[in-house]
Parts: C-alpha cells; sequence; structure tokens
C-alpha cells in the first residue's frame, strides 16, 4: 500500500482550512484514516489449512484483506475492524478471532 | 425590462422566473401540499418552453435528495414545497447547506398539522430556521418574481454557494392572481450569468461530497459554514442593489414604511405588511407617531440593519405567525429582543402572535396591538407575548 500523506493532520485543520462544503478533491486519502484501532477481535489464518480460495477477501466489508507473495489472504490490520465476518465465511475454518490485547 | 403588468397567479410568475433564470434541474413531489409553481413548471418543460430535467418524486426527502445530486452535478437547480412537505425535507435541508449545493426553493409558507391545516401561516419555516439556508421573505407576487431570480444569483455567488429559500405566504400569495411587471429573457440573462460549480461530481476529477467529519473537525466544519452564511450578507446587498438598477424595484434587508419621527413600531414578515401598512396609515391620521419595519432577510439575519431601525424608537410591537410553544412564544420577536439585548439605548418590545393556520389578521386588529402595547407602557408586569384574534 502505498503511504500519503495530507498537507497535515485534521486536527490541526482551522475553519478556514476547511474546504468549500466539505469536499474532499483528492481520491482515495481515506486510506490515511486508519480504522484497524476500533477492532476488539483480529483474525489469525492457519496457513496449513488455508486453501486461498479467496472467498473472505471477497467478503470482506471494508477491502482489508490483501493476497500476500504466496498467495494467502491476509488481513490488513491497519484497517481490518474485527467483524469476525471472514471467519464466518471461511470454507475450510482456517481463520480464528483472537482478543486483542494490550 | 417589460413596462406592461401582466395579471398571473403568482406561483404561476414564480414559475416563470424559474424559466427565465433558466434552471436546468428541477425536482418536486407533485401533489399536495405542493403548489402550482413545479404544476406549471412541468408544463413548461414538457411543451418544450424550458430546457430542463424535470424529475417528479415520490416525496419531499427524495426531491431533495435530488437537488442535492443534481446541484453536486453541476446543474442550476430549483424545487418548492410547502408545510409538512418542508418538514419531510428537514433531514436533506441541513445535509445541502453543509454540502454548499447553491439550490433555490420556494416555499408557500402553510401551517403544521395537527389538527390538519392548509392554511397559511410561518410554523414551517420557523422550525427550519437553524437549517443554514439563506431564507428571504415576499410582501407581493412582483416580489416573488423579483426574489426568485436573485436567488439564484445570490446562491450561486461564488463568494457565496449557498442554498436559498424564497418564503412566499401560502395562498394569500400563491394562489392569487397579482399584476406583475415580467422581465425580458435578454435581461435576466445579463443579470444572471450560468452557473459554474466550482466542485461537481465529474468522472474525470473524482471529488467526495458529503464525506464523515470526525470529533477533531466537524466543530471546524461548523464555523466555516456559519462564517459563510454571515459573510453572504454584503452579496445579497450587492445582488439586490444591482437588481434594483436594472429594474427599478429595490430591496433592502429591513424595509421601513412611514418610519419619519415614529416612536413606535409594528414589525412583520412576509403578506401582512401590506394590511400593516394600512393600520399604519389609519393610526397616523389619529395623530399617532407609528412606522411599520419590514422584515425581508431572515437567515443572514441582518444585525445592523434591525438596530439602526430602533433609532428613536420607544415601543417595537413584533407580529409573529408561529408560536413556539411552551417557550418564548414568537420567534421572530425573540431574536429581535436577543439583537437588541446589548444595546444601551432600546425600545420596549412587545410580542403578538395572530394570523395562525390561514385567520386573518385585519387592520383593525394592528390597531388592536398598537393599542395594547400603549397600556402596557404603563403597566410594570409584561407576558412573554401575547395573542390578537385568539377567542376566550
Amino acid at each position: 500500500v502505498e503511504e500519503r500523506k495530507v498537507a497535515k493532520p485534521i486536527d490541526q485543520f482551522t475553519w478556514k482550512d476547511i474546504p468549500l462544503g466539505c469536499v474532499v478533491a483528492e481520491a482515495g486519502n481515506a486510506r490515511e484514516y486508519k480504522t484497524g484501532d476500533w477492532k476488539s477481535q483480529r483474525p489469525v489464518v492457519d496457513t496449513s489449512k488455508c486453501i486461498k480460495c479467496g472467498v473472505c477477501w471477497l467478503f470482506c466489508p471494508d477491502a482489508a484483506i490483501y493476497k500476500n507473495e504466496e498467495g494467502y489472504f491476509l488481513a490488513n490490520l491497519d484497517y481490518c475492524k474485527g467483524c469476525g465476518i471472514c471467519a464466518r465465511e471461511c470454507w475450510t475454518g482456517c481463520i480464528t478471532m483472537v482478543e486483542e490485547e494490550k | 425590462m417589460t413596462d406592461k403588468r401582466v395579471g398571473m397567479e403568482v406561483s404561476i410568475a414564480a414559475a416563470e422566473a424559474v424559466k427565465l433564470a433558466r434552471a436546468e434541474a428541477i425536482a418536486a413531489y407533485p401533489i399536495t401540499p405542493q403548489t402550482h409553481i413545479v404544476e406549471h413548471l412541468s408544463e413548461l418543460v414538457a411543451d418544450g418552453e424550458l430546457d430542463a430535467e424535470f424529475v417528479p418524486v415520490e416525496s419531499e426527502h427524495s426531491a431533495l435528495s435530488v437537488c442535492a445530486g443534481t446541484s453536486a452535478a453541476g446543474a442550476r437547480t430549483y424545487t418548492s414545497t410547502s408545510a409538512q412537505g418542508l418538514e419531510l425535507m428537514h433531514e436533506i435541508l441541513f445535509i445541502v447547506a453543509g454540502m454548499r449545493l447553491p439550490i433555490v426553493m420556494s416555499v408557500a409558507n402553510r401551517a403544521l398539522s395537527a389538527p390538519l391545516s392548509i392554511w397559511n401561516d410561518h410554523s414551517d419555516v420557523m422550525a427550519c430556521r437553524d437549517c443554514g439556508w439563506i431564507q428571504i421573505f415576499t410582501e407581493n407576487g412582483q416580489e416573488v418574481f423579483d426574489q426568485t431570480i436573485c436567488a439564484f444569483r445570490i446562491a450561486e455567488d461564488p463568494r457565496v454557494l449557498n442554498p436559498t429559500m424564497v418564503n412566499l405566504d401560502g395562498f394569500t400569495l400563491s394562489h392569487v392572481v397579482e399584476p406583475h411587471l415580467l422581465a425580458s429573457q435578454e435581461m435576466v440573462d445579463q443579470f444572471l450569468p450560468p452557473y459554474n460549480a466550482v466542485n461537481r461530481l465529474h468522472p474525470d476529477r473524482p471529488v467526495t461530497m458529503g464525506a464523515f467529519g470526525m470529533p477533531e473537525v466537524y466543530a471546524e466544519a461548523r464555523k466555516a459554514q456559519d462564517m459563510a452564511l454571515r459573510d453572504s450578507y454584503p452579496v445579497i446587498r450587492e445582488v439586490w442593489e444591482e437588481w434594483g438598477k436594472l429594474t427599478g424595484r429595490h430591496y433592502q434587508p429591513m424595509e421601513t414604511y412611514r418610519m419619519e419621527g415614529a416612536k413606535m413600531a409594528l414589525l412583520t414578515m412576509g403578506s401582512f405588511s401590506e394590511v400593516a401598512m394600512e393600520a399604519v396609515d389609519r393610526l397616523r391620521e389619529k395623530g399617532i407617531a407609528l412606522g411599520l419595519l419590514k422584515l425581508r432577510l431572515w437567515r443572514p439575519f441582518p444585525f445592523d440593519a434591525i438596530r439602526k431601525s430602533m433609532k428613536g424608537l420607544e415601543m417595537l410591537i413584533v407580529m409573529d405567525r408561529a408560536i413556539s410553544t411552551g417557550g418564548i412564544g414568537g420567534p421572530v420577536c425573540s431574536e429581535i429582543r436577543a439583537a437588541l439585548y446589548q444595546q444601551a439605548k432600546r425600545p420596549k418590545v412587545v410580542s403578538f402572535i395572530a394570523g395562525l393556520g390561514g385567520r386573518d389578521v385585519p387592520p383593525e386588529h394592528f390597531e388592536e396591538m398598537v393599542h395594547e402595547a400603549m397600556k402596557l407602557k404603563a403597566r410594570k408586569k409584561q407576558e412573554e407575548f401575547y395573542t390578537i384574534g385568539i377567542r376566550g
């Protein structure tokens, strides 16, 4: 994932910095908002059981699952909100939701 | 400009103004509480006299939602509604204002249910006071025609970019035939250039509109919106001044009638100002130093014009056509009082509520307000508000 930065962090915007009508003129900058810290559980993949079918990738509502170099589907924890849909849909049951521990 | 007066229903004149403004997209709920405004516009579009997309929808919530889309796509957008229809739009009113979409809407002001009423008062618009739109009031058909054209110019000015609402009293204006001086297409084209959106939904330059604002930025966004609405004030005055030069019909945020040497004044909004003028004439004949203040601009609230117009006044009588139940009573009076609170010298302000749900307010009722207010001068205690013409 290509890293991009906004001109300055959103919590440093003054009211004068707000674009007209709050328009977001730059496409794809939602990736700068890392929503992964919302989760209370994370998916852990047992690659010995994974058949690389990609059903988890298909069902992930946040497009947080990516395919690694070996062809396994894993969650990008910067964006995964821990909803557990991937674990529920996985055909082989290779995904386990594990409590996030601080 | 044409010098010939044309008799037509005020709703039809409003539709003709929208046609002259070359609206490109119109979405509206086509049955009651709708007026003849969009009915006539749909005919103009069907007859090929107006080149616009006309979208009849299943509710006012959808009407304004469609308008949000067409305005975001860069089209000059218009809609119209009334009463319950305005309340059904309520959610989207705030959204299009926050998104700064310069939609123009006529609101034929009517009472809200229950009890079910289709008649005129200001309950509908007062419930939408804080929606972020520029809100203009009109007194007669000519003003409706003029202000509808001016509304597009104001809303779309690059220094403004804010939705704008033209209020006209339901039935007492919307369904009454009046003489109008219309404008030529050449003149309106000269006054109102085509709309050139700063941001528009276009596949060549994708943008996100209506995005999410976290607590870190929401307050700044709201402040920016409030400042923009306040900053529209000089532009509104500039547009009216230019319209005045073109037509000889001049508009001010606060207009006056027989205020020379007035110690007392009535304050009204909308079509009842014409009845109040009659009452002022009658009482002036009896030697009472009375004038009339007509508030045209409701948002942005013209603080300076209001304060200036209080010069020399000992008593101000505000007539409201809506009631804030269980609260301050009259919303207009409440805001006028608040605007004057900081002033060292200010008149005594008396609030009257009249003309709810189509109840007539004849000149005699305005005279009664003045006489009642004069009696209050001597009394220490004053109620939050008084009513006129309500039995018992």
